[in-house]
């Protein structure tokens, strides 16, 4: 059986019947009225639209429609259409804010204007903080007098328009809640298919209008004095935001990177019971990969292990420390209080391995580069030159090829173990050639 | 079958694994991670993740996006956990479900981006206006990374309300060994976090009224003291009412003890060793790892004091767990065991401390 044919009827109108509750003669209803008038000319499933409605007496406008509403914080109203939109394309998103809102949400209207997603702002904009009292705004002209500026506002405005446009906005307009074709202004912004802005200026008449005398044709001579320009000021196709995130999505790479990388122990170590030791080597020192390619041979060799890492904010500079704990049973306190064995990279781990120095535990070994002074007992450093090798090491390897030198000498995990991790930090030919290093190293004097 | 794997990839993985389709963020120290892999991750399996403006900007986004039917998580250290105040009460007023990461570090302020601290524990409870009860839950392992984001999510759709999951630095950032499995990443899991029905999105067959105010039961504001109070009863009854439900915890008890250590987070790891340690000596103690921060799991917390003299409450702060202990500890003896100098609790420390 086919469904039965749907008929569409366009509604006569997205209002419910509460009246709205702003003082008599603001701008707030008039501008809601030809939002209604957009809406019905546009005919869209008032299921497909939200209103998000900022905070003040221009955030109370959703609850007057027939539309899914969002009611967020002051200012923020462009950081939850955002999630709506990208959440739901289908959405017809309309964010209604007032001029303070606007002020306070400031970094978020530069955002959205540069990502151009398909939102439609329209600012009511009537230069205060109406539901407050009447305190000065982001909007407010010099010289006006609000609750806060007394003596006469001494800010300069905030131009919204030009500030969408320098943004990215792709459909920017400035007009009044006066203005007979508002509601068509409303129509074609919410059609625009990218971020459109609507500055729309109102007055509030409970404070900004009486005590700045700014009646409708004030309004029109303020835009005049301000030098701000009036109607479309700008509109432009430019890619909506939503569209090329879902294109660029598409082409990549659906290789994850957080899955498991299972290891199956298959060597022996020697270890049988908790072995703590520090690798203080220099930034950019590959560090971290030496401290990688032990723990995982030392899994590869039935052991557990864990790996914390220590380095200045600045990556590329100073030190880089990594403390190693290998077991035979699950590790559960991987700190290095007192460590078995040290190893000292290059100078910059000098410094950072100091500490360790003086609270080894007793019998244990201490390793370092040739030629890096330590504050140890000499007859106990075991030097290690990487550089002694028949052929020059990549400088890039000299980490690994040291603690896996180490590794050997302590029988932490044998070789063809050390190998196996090792073949998987990097290029496999010169990750050989390190544990080909190590092996001589490890057996040298 | 081995792994080496760190939290913050655990984390990611909970979150893939229930379902999560969005992610916000903004860059910060030790928290990076989790937004650089969902980076990668979400937009192939056909979600979003953005790098927001800032973390307004990111937590709003992510409460917009659950708004209109996602599964969202976000993930910020302590200076961006003070910007998500504001909204927190938002999405607790709004009974918006979404989880928080919250990797902490040393505070307060800037303080040490690369150095560990578990300093946010009263600031996750206390931190938005209102005084409204949250859900928090503590991994207190690799595994736990994993397990308590699934837990997390499905708490949050249950209870329709922000869930933080409390990590560290440590915690997410040291790579560690478990077994193939505990922490996800094989085989297809199941879909447990769609056991509760979904709320009614934006955008679906029913109008939605979602408002940041004091509203009544169709969404609309109101002043009207009868309806004022059963909302506000409401938001927190739904929490009081269930915290047996809530309640998470690791119990390793022995009946001979007279010394009971409690401790949540990567501290517990120190723990766990001392308490290992201290029993191969002839030492009866008992364990405690509280999962499930808030609400204070006020029952586990009973059974586990039962015949207890001592107490040692293991803490990388001044004290911020100890006194939710010492409200049900009654007579006993409570001490606290701090470091606050960035530096983890070691397990010999732990051991002095309880022997
Ligand atoms: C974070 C925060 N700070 C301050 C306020 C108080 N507040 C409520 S409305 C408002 C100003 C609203 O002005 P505007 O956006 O211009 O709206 P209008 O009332 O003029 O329509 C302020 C500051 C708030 N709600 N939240
Ligand atoms: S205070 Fe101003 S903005 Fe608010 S309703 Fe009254 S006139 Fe309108
Ligand atoms: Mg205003």
């Amino acid at each position: 059986m086919s469904p039965a044919p749907v008929t569409v009827t366009p509604l006569s109108t997205y209002r419910n019947d509460t009246p709205y509750p702003f003082c008599p003669g603001c701008g707030h209803g008039p501008i809601l009225d030809r939002l209604n008038e957009a809406l019905v000319a546009l005919g869209r499933d008032p299921h497909e639209i939200v209103l998000v409605s900022d905070i003040g007496c221009s955030g109370l406008s959703d609850q007057y429609f027939d539309t899914h509403a969002f009611h967020g914080l002051h200012g923020r109203s462009l950081t939850y259409a955002t999630g709506l939109k990208l959440a739901r394309p289908s959405l017809t998103v309309i964010v209604i804010m007032g001029d303070g809102g606007t002020g306070i949400g400031g970094a978020h209207l530069l955002a959205a204007a540069r990502r151009n997603l398909d939102l439609t702002v329209l600012v009511f904009n009537n230069f205060n903080f109406g539901m407050t009292g009447g305190q000065h705004s982001a909007t407010t002209p010099a010289g006006a007098l609000t609750s806060t500026t007394p003596g006469g506002h001494l800010e300069r405005p905030l131009d919204l328009c030009a500030t969408a446009v320098a943004s990215g906005a792709t459909y920017v307009c400035r007009a009044t809640s006066f203005d007979a074709d508002l509601g068509r202004r409303i129509g074609e912004a919410v059609a625009h298919p990218g971020f459109a802005l609507l500055d729309i200026w109102e007055p509030c008449t409970a404070y900004f209008a009486p005590r700045n005398r700014l009646g409708k044709k004030a309004t029109t001579e303020l835009m005049a004095s301000l030098g701000f320009e009036r109607g479309l000021m700008h509109q432009s196709e430019a890619p909506e935001y939503g569209a090329v995130y879902r294109a660029a999505a598409r082409g990549v790479s659906a290789a994850t990177s957080v899955a498991s990388t299972l290891i199956e122990p298959r060597f022996r170590s020697s270890l049988t019971r908790p072995f703590r030791l520090v690798l203080a080597g220099a930034a950019g020192g590959r560090v971290g990969t030496a401290a990688h390619m032990l723990c995982r041979a030392a899994i590869l060799s039935d052991l557990f292990a864990a790996e914390r890492r220590d380095y200045p904010v600045t990556v590329k500079t100073g030190y880089s420390l990594a403390e190693v704990v290998l077991s035979p049973a699950p590790i559960e306190d991987a700190t290095v209080a007192a460590a078995d064995a040290l190893v000292v990279l290059s100078p910059e781990g000098r410094a950072q391995a100091a500490p360790y120095l003086s609270r080894l535990v007793s019998g244990a070994r201490i390793f370092a580069l040739a030629g890096i002074e330590l504050t140890a007992d000499e007859r106990r450093v075991e030097r290690l030159d990487p550089s002694a090798a028949p052929r020059k090491l990549p400088s890039d390897v000299i980490a690994t090829t040291m603690v896996a030198a180490v590794a050997l000498r302590l029988e932490l995990a044998p070789l063809a173990a050390l190998r196996a991790a090792a073949e998987g930090e990097g290029d496999p030919a010169r990750m050989s050639a390190a544990i080909d290093a190590a092996e001589r190293l490890a057996s040298a004097p | 079958m081995r792994e080496f794997i760190d939290g913050s990839t655990a984390i990611v993985r909970g979150a893939l694994d229930s379902g999560c389709d969005f992610f916000a963020g903004y860059p910060i120290t030790p928290a990076s991670p989790i937004l650089m892999a969902m980076m990668r991750e979400l937009p192939p399996r056909g979600g979003v993740a953005i790098q927001a403006e800032d973390e307004i900007a990111s937590i709003g986004m992510c409460i917009g996006a659950v708004m209109a039917g996602a599964r969202a998580l976000t993930a910020t250290s302590g200076p961006g956990m003070s910007l998500y105040s504001e909204n927190l009460g938002l999405a607790i007023m709004g009974e918006v479900p979404l989880v928080v990461v919250d990797v902490q570090r040393l505070g307060p302020a800037t303080g040490g981006a690369t150095t560990v601290a578990q300093g946010d524990v009263q600031f996750v409870r206390w931190g938005t206006s209102g005084g409204f009860p949250i859900i928090a839950l503590a991994p207190s392992s690799i595994a736990d990374c994993y397990r308590l984001t699934r837990r997390a999510f499905e708490l949050a759709e249950r209870f329709r309300c922000p869930v933080f999951l409390v990590s560290d630095k440590e915690l997410n950032l040291t790579t560690n060994t478990i077994e193939a499995g505990e922490a996800g990443g094989v085989g297809t899991p199941t879909a447990s976090a769609h056991a509760v029905p979904a709320l009614a999105p934006v955008g679906g067959d029913d109008l939605v009224r979602f408002t940041g105010s004091t509203h009544d039961e169709r969404g609309f504001l109101t002043k009207d003291p009868r309806k004022v109070e059963r909302l506000n009863l409401h938001l927190a009854a739904k929490i009081e009412q269930h915290r047996d439900e809530i309640e998470l915890v690791e119990a390793d008890l022995v009946p001979q003890a007279r010394t009971l250590v409690i401790s949540y987070g990567v501290t517990a790891g120190g723990q766990r060793e001392a308490v290992r340690a201290a029993r191969r000596t002839g030492h009866a103690v008992s364990s405690l790892v509280i999962q499930s921060l808030w609400p204070v799991p006020e029952r586990a917390l009973a059974s586990a004091l039962h015949g207890i003299e001592r107490v040692v409450v293991a803490e990388l702060n001044q004290g911020q767990y100890l006194r939710e202990i010492e409200k049900l500890a009654g007579s006993r003896e409570v001490v606290g065991l701090q470091r606050i100098d960035g530096r983890l609790l070691t397990s010999d420390q732990v051991l002095e401390a309880i022997v």
